[in-house]
């Protein structure tokens, strides 16, 4: 238990700094920056009490936004996918109850890890942008950088999450 | 009662879900309106700090860059000099009364520490706040141009409202002619701005440079701001001028904060003669 908290922690303050001191400086294709601090989402153990996630997610988003000058909108979208993340492994992989305690990312097949994680990345993109455009005018724009910085986050993702996690059979 | 606690319990994931999110959101509206972001912002001594930290490292990289700008800048204004010397000589001597002398700016060096370009609405952090006699609203710019305008200030720390955010509005006039105009960002391109509200008498022409107008109290008038890149002329308007920036929006190392000292004067004269 207390090498999950620990090692939870220094990936929430690992991935931050990484997020405002690097990738938020890349500017790709002029302004695309990949948005992997979701990674922790990702990773959280799962488990049936969700309150830990929910609040600790709003956190993370709240201090990228201090960083990045962005009001909530880190926050927002972090939040929604943290809440969306159950419902949505459950459709996956077509399982209506977990072994709570002994289930890893690594564990279940890649293709469904893919489909898991780009879901989530690319409904958190959505309500990023939109928040951050705040205008139906711009939804062209917010479709364009939601999709280009989606793939960009995905890549990223997952070649971390293959180098940095280890596989449990 | 019972009933309320059953459904509290139910549903306590999607409450704290609820709860947090209206506050997420709240501060996102908060962040859309300008002047009123009071909370969230870099200008705080964590984010800050890290920031300075990371910056005093990144700084060496950039010294000959930094040299090469400065030179540039120092021959521009010893020519400057000379040729106020010249046209000094040139017409009657007269004898100014030092009292008579005032100043209208003060300028201040400061560094920016974290720079912004990516976004929709962007923002800089500068390494000096209210310790130094910094306030909301002043100008900051560099030898290139115009950068921004301070938005929130802690007692070390500054955040800049960009010219690259969709608040930023900038008065500007065309060098060769004193029509005015706004300068405001779309924000496709950081190397592009665009004019609008330029009257259609204006000539406009390719290439025509872009400096700032003496109407607003944050900026001295004249500090050029870029080239007109293209423009079109549609239903007998002006309707986009794209303006493609002097600065490297990209790269911001140094810059100058532009204090006016009169400013209180001007606007007070000014509300009183609309409130009359």
């Amino acid at each position: 238990m207390n090498k999950l908290i620990i090692s939870n922690t220094v990936r929430f303050i690992g991935l931050v700094l990484l997020q405002v001191l690097v990738l938020n400086h890349i500017g790709f294709l002029h302004h695309l920056n990949p948005l992997v601090y979701i990674v922790w989402v990702f990773l959280f153990p799962i488990r049936k009490n969700q309150s830990l996630l929910l609040i600790f997610s709003f956190l993370l988003g709240l201090t990228i936004d201090f960083f990045s000058d962005s009001g909530g909108i880190n926050a927002a979208a972090t939040l929604f996918i943290a809440f969306i993340r159950l419902p949505i492994l459950k459709i996956i992989l077509r399982r209506s109850d977990f072994d709570f305690v002994l289930f890893n990312l690594r564990s279940i097949a890649f293709g469904k890890t893919f489909i898991f994680i780009s879901i989530l990345t690319v409904i958190h993109h959505f309500i990023l942008f939109t928040l951050e455009y705040f205008s139906f005018n711009e939804f062209s724009s917010i479709i364009y950088n939601t999709i280009l910085t989606s793939v960009f986050t995905i890549i990223l993702s997952i070649l971390g999450i293959l180098l940095f996690t280890k596989k449990k059979k | 009662m019972q009933q309320i606690t059953y459904f509290i319990r139910k549903f306590k994931y999607f409450l704290l879900f609820i709860i947090l999110e209206i506050l997420a959101i709240y501060f996102t509206i908060q962040h859309h309106s300008y002047h009123k972001s009071k909370f969230v912002n870099s200008a705080n001594f964590v984010t800050g700090g890290i920031y300075n930290k990371v910056n005093s490292i990144n700084e060496f990289l950039y010294l000959k860059t930094d040299n090469q700008l400065l030179i540039e800048e120092n021959t521009r204004l010893k020519n400057l000099l000379e040729k106020k010397h010249i046209s000094q000589n040139d017409s009657l001597y007269k004898v100014e009364d030092s009292t008579q002398y005032f100043q209208k700016y003060q300028y201040i060096v400061g560094k920016v520490i974290n720079n912004n370009f990516t976004k929709r609405d962007n923002y800089l952090t500068l390494n000096k706040g209210s310790n130094y006699g910094l306030t909301p609203d002043l100008g900051i710019i560099n030898g290139n141009g115009v950068i921004g305008v301070i938005k929130n200030v802690s007692s070390n720390f500054a955040t800049v409202l960009s010219i690259l955010n969709s608040n930023s509005k900038i008065n500007v006039r065309l060098k060769r002619s004193p029509h005015f105009g706004t300068l405001v960002w779309n924000g496709k391109d950081y190397n592009t701005c665009q004019v609008t509200d330029i009257p259609r008498q204006a000539i406009v022409k390719v290439g025509d440079t872009i400096i700032t107008g003496g109407k607003s109290t944050i900026f001295p008038e004249g500090i050029v701001i870029g080239t007109i890149k293209d423009f079109t002329f549609e239903n007998n308007q002006y309707q986009q001028i794209n303006v493609s920036l002097l600065n490297d929006m990209s790269s911001i190392g140094y810059v100058q904060i532009v204090k006016n000292l009169i400013k209180e004067e001007q606007i007070k004269l000014e509300e009183s003669a609309i409130n009359e």
